[in-house]
């Protein structure tokens, strides 16, 4: 039974905006293909383009849970799957061991099973969204993982499938619908790229980018946000700045020029609380010279 | 729907998943057949949905996008889809002062006479023919390349295996005890593995470069062929040119031919500061560079601004591990490093080397090998 969102890209589009999502035409018929063909979705594009929160938005239209794998370097599959809890498990042996006194040759198997048991295992991301299917898996910042990291993400979203020696098998009864991120910051394997769907997502214009903080932060002041927008789009343009801002950018500086009670933008205290857009001290400098432009016309 | 008149919607669909992979898409069997489906799925009737099936499913990376829209607004007519700005930076304006050729330097025939002579150095964004290169060189070559000894650096991972040291293993320890009945025994410690160390080469492909441009490319072939995942090639000149995917071909001659055609500023001017700058805001800032060994193979000839290129290699080594630049000037008689480029980047590097013979490149690999 699918959800009545998914009946079609529009729909989709629609409902993801009653989250305070809102997806262009492309990035909604898009994320409709990927879940229509049970296929990953790889979004790629600049941090705060909201790669990450399409996952979460797509989880709370769904009603369904959002399990999330952070990746990093030299992360391994231990860590994405599952994991035995030893140190309960050598307390269960010990406990065995002193209620039994000698345990004989035949028990070993049995120890085995009582040891290799579900009450031991701990579930990581990957295997708790094969097993509580339907759900949306977030595979952030794929990129920082390794090849063989991949290549082993790559087996679990061919197959929907993970095979553990102590369990066995453990199937997705519906297929998770995954989101990857990634920043670019290598290539990835064709092999991965080519089990997914793949989207480039651009920064908003500036149009959209003021219904974005107007769905998100209905509390901001029309007139806050859309100079708080402006002053954003003219620093993305500039291409000398070290790190562009974001949406997620936009609306934590939106959100902390409110709580000061701001309704304008005010030189001082956008000076004061630029730190919630810009990250770097050589971007700090460009700001005030825009900010000075803007505010003198 | 100009071109696919008559024609069924599986033919039209695969005809244009073809003329993408003719634009050089990576489109493969099984992504056509993914479009394939994506178009079932939504249906043929909307223009712009048959636009995001292909993407989604025919592009790998914001470089195909632009090929993409071109391909897709040929086969199905009409207007483009969207103007979007792209990722890409705009490519710089061109700069109308002549590159003077640096006297007495990269004469051809003085050091190897493999290389062949340095183009104009006219800022022109053109295609070397790196065909043209005679056989017996490029035998002579292959050759010499081959000897190339390489050691991939390294760096503790956070993996772990058994070992007699380090920490508890405790998946291992229980295990061990199950073999015993429930007996303790030793404990096992595991611990952390070695991985390779990122490699980066930025290859200065600019006029005053033109006689190594060839053989340090070549250079980069063989480090990409040692480690393919661990090792990324740029090239600098007057813009910033990915030439990892390239330089993956096994065959030297056809990666090098590959490069060439993919690097657009061939013997054009010096922008090695923007150039730099852009790698660091594109790749460098994101992971790439971090804890990578960069090595810069380039004679520092910066025409723009040497400032620049000193506050950009000083961001650069703020996140790589190890900053090696490779002088091909450097190893001749009388050299100095006196050039402001030079001058500005040397407080920032860690190695300063020659690079201008096959001895000289055995020395690079080496540093990175140590690194």
């Amino acid at each position: 039974m699918p959800h009545p969102a998914l009946a079609s890209p529009d729909t989709l589009r629609d409902a993801l905006a009653q989250t305070a999502y809102l997806a262009d035409d492309g990035l909604a018929t898009v994320t409709w293909l990927a879940h229509a063909l049970q296929r990953p979705l790889l979004l790629e594009g600049e941090p705060g383009t909201g790669k990450t929160a399409l996952a979460e938005a797509m989880a709370q239209l769904m009603g369904v849970p959002l399990i999330r794998l952070q990746c990093y370097e030299g992360i391994e599959a231990s860590q994405a799957l599952y994991d035995w809890d030893f140190p309960r498990q050598i307390l269960h042996l010990r406990a065995v061991e002193a209620l039994a006194g000698e345990a004989r040759e035949g028990q070993v198997a049995e120890l085995e099973a009582e040891l290799f048991d579900e009450r031991f295992l701990q579930a990581r991301p990957v295997l708790q969204a094969l097993r509580e299917a339907p759900c949306v898996l977030l595979i952030d910042e794929i990129d920082r993982a390794d090849d063989e990291f991949e290549a082993f993400l790559l087996e679990v979203l061919s197959t929907w499938s993970v095979s553990i020696p102590e369990l066995g098998l453990v199937a997705a009864s519906t297929p998770p619908f995954v989101v990857l991120t990634s920043n670019r910051t290598r290539e990835l394997h064709d092999a991965l790229k080519r089990r997914c769907l793949y989207h480039w997502i651009e920064h908003p214009g500036l149009d959209r980018e003021l219904e974005i903080v107007h769905a998100r932060l209905p509390e901001v002041q029309e007139e806050l946000a859309r100079e708080v927008v402006t002053l954003v789009q003219q620093l993305r343009a500039d291409e000398t700045m070290v790190k562009p801002p974001g949406v997620a950018e936009t609306l934590d500086w939106a959100r902390a020029l409110t709580a000061l009670g701001q309704s304008r933008l005010d030189p001082e205290v956008a000076a004061a609380t630029m730190g919630a857009a810009v990250k770097y001290r050589e971007d700090a400098e460009r700001v005030r010279v825009a900010l000075d432009r803007m505010l003198t016309r | 729907m100009t071109q696919v008149e008559g024609w069924s919607p599986g033919q039209a669909l695969g005809g244009f998943a073809r003329a993408c992979r003719a634009a050089g898409l990576p489109v493969s069997a099984d992504r056509e057949r993914t479009f394939l489906q994506a178009c079932a799925a939504t249906g043929l009737g909307d223009r712009a949905r048959v636009y995001w099936a292909g993407r989604a499913t025919l592009t790998a990376g914001p470089a195909d996008l632009e090929p993409y829209d071109r391909v897709f607004t040929g086969w199905f007519g009409g207007r483009p889809m969207q103007a979007v700005s792209r990722d890409e930076p705009p490519a710089p304006t061109a700069v109308q002062a002549s590159l003077d050729e640096p006297s007495g330097e990269g004469e051809p025939g003085s050091e190897d006479d493999l290389v062949r002579v340095a183009a104009s150095a006219q800022e022109v964004l053109r295609h070397r023919d790196i065909a043209g290169l005679a056989p017996a060189d490029r035998a002579a070559l292959r050759r010499q390349f081959g000897t190339l000894r390489l050691r991939h650096p390294t760096r503790p991972a956070r993996r772990h295996t058994r070992s007699r040291r380090g920490e508890v293993d405790g998946r291992a320890t229980v295990r061990a005890h199950l073999r015993n009945l429930g007996e303790p025994t030793r404990i096992r410690l595991r611990d952390k593995t070695i991985r390779r160390r990122r490699v980066i080469l930025l290859v200065d492909v600019s006029g005053s470069m033109g006689s190594y441009a060839d053989s340090l490319l070549r250079l980069a072939h063989t480090v990409v062929q040692e480690s393919p995942h661990t090792t990324e090639v740029f090239s600098i000149g007057t813009r910033l040119t990915h030439l990892t995917r390239a330089l993956r071909e096994r065959d030297p001659d056809r990666a090098l031919l590959a490069a060439g055609e993919t690097v657009p500023d061939w013997s054009g001017g010096t922008r090695l500061g923007e150039a730099i700058d852009v790698f660091l805001r594109r790749w460098g800032r994101r992971g790439m560079a971090r804890g990578a060994v960069v090595v810069v193979l380039s004679d520092g000839w910066e025409r723009q601004s040497p400032e620049l290129l000193g506050e950009q290699l000083r961001r650069l080594r703020s996140l790589a591990h190890r900053v090696i630049w490779a002088n091909p000037h450097r190893g001749k008689e009388g050299y100095a490093p006196v050039q402001a480029g030079i001058v500005a980047v040397l407080p920032h590097v860690d190695d300063f080397v020659a690079g201008h013979s096959l001895a000289a490149f055995q020395e690079i690999l080496d540093r990175v090998a140590s690194a």
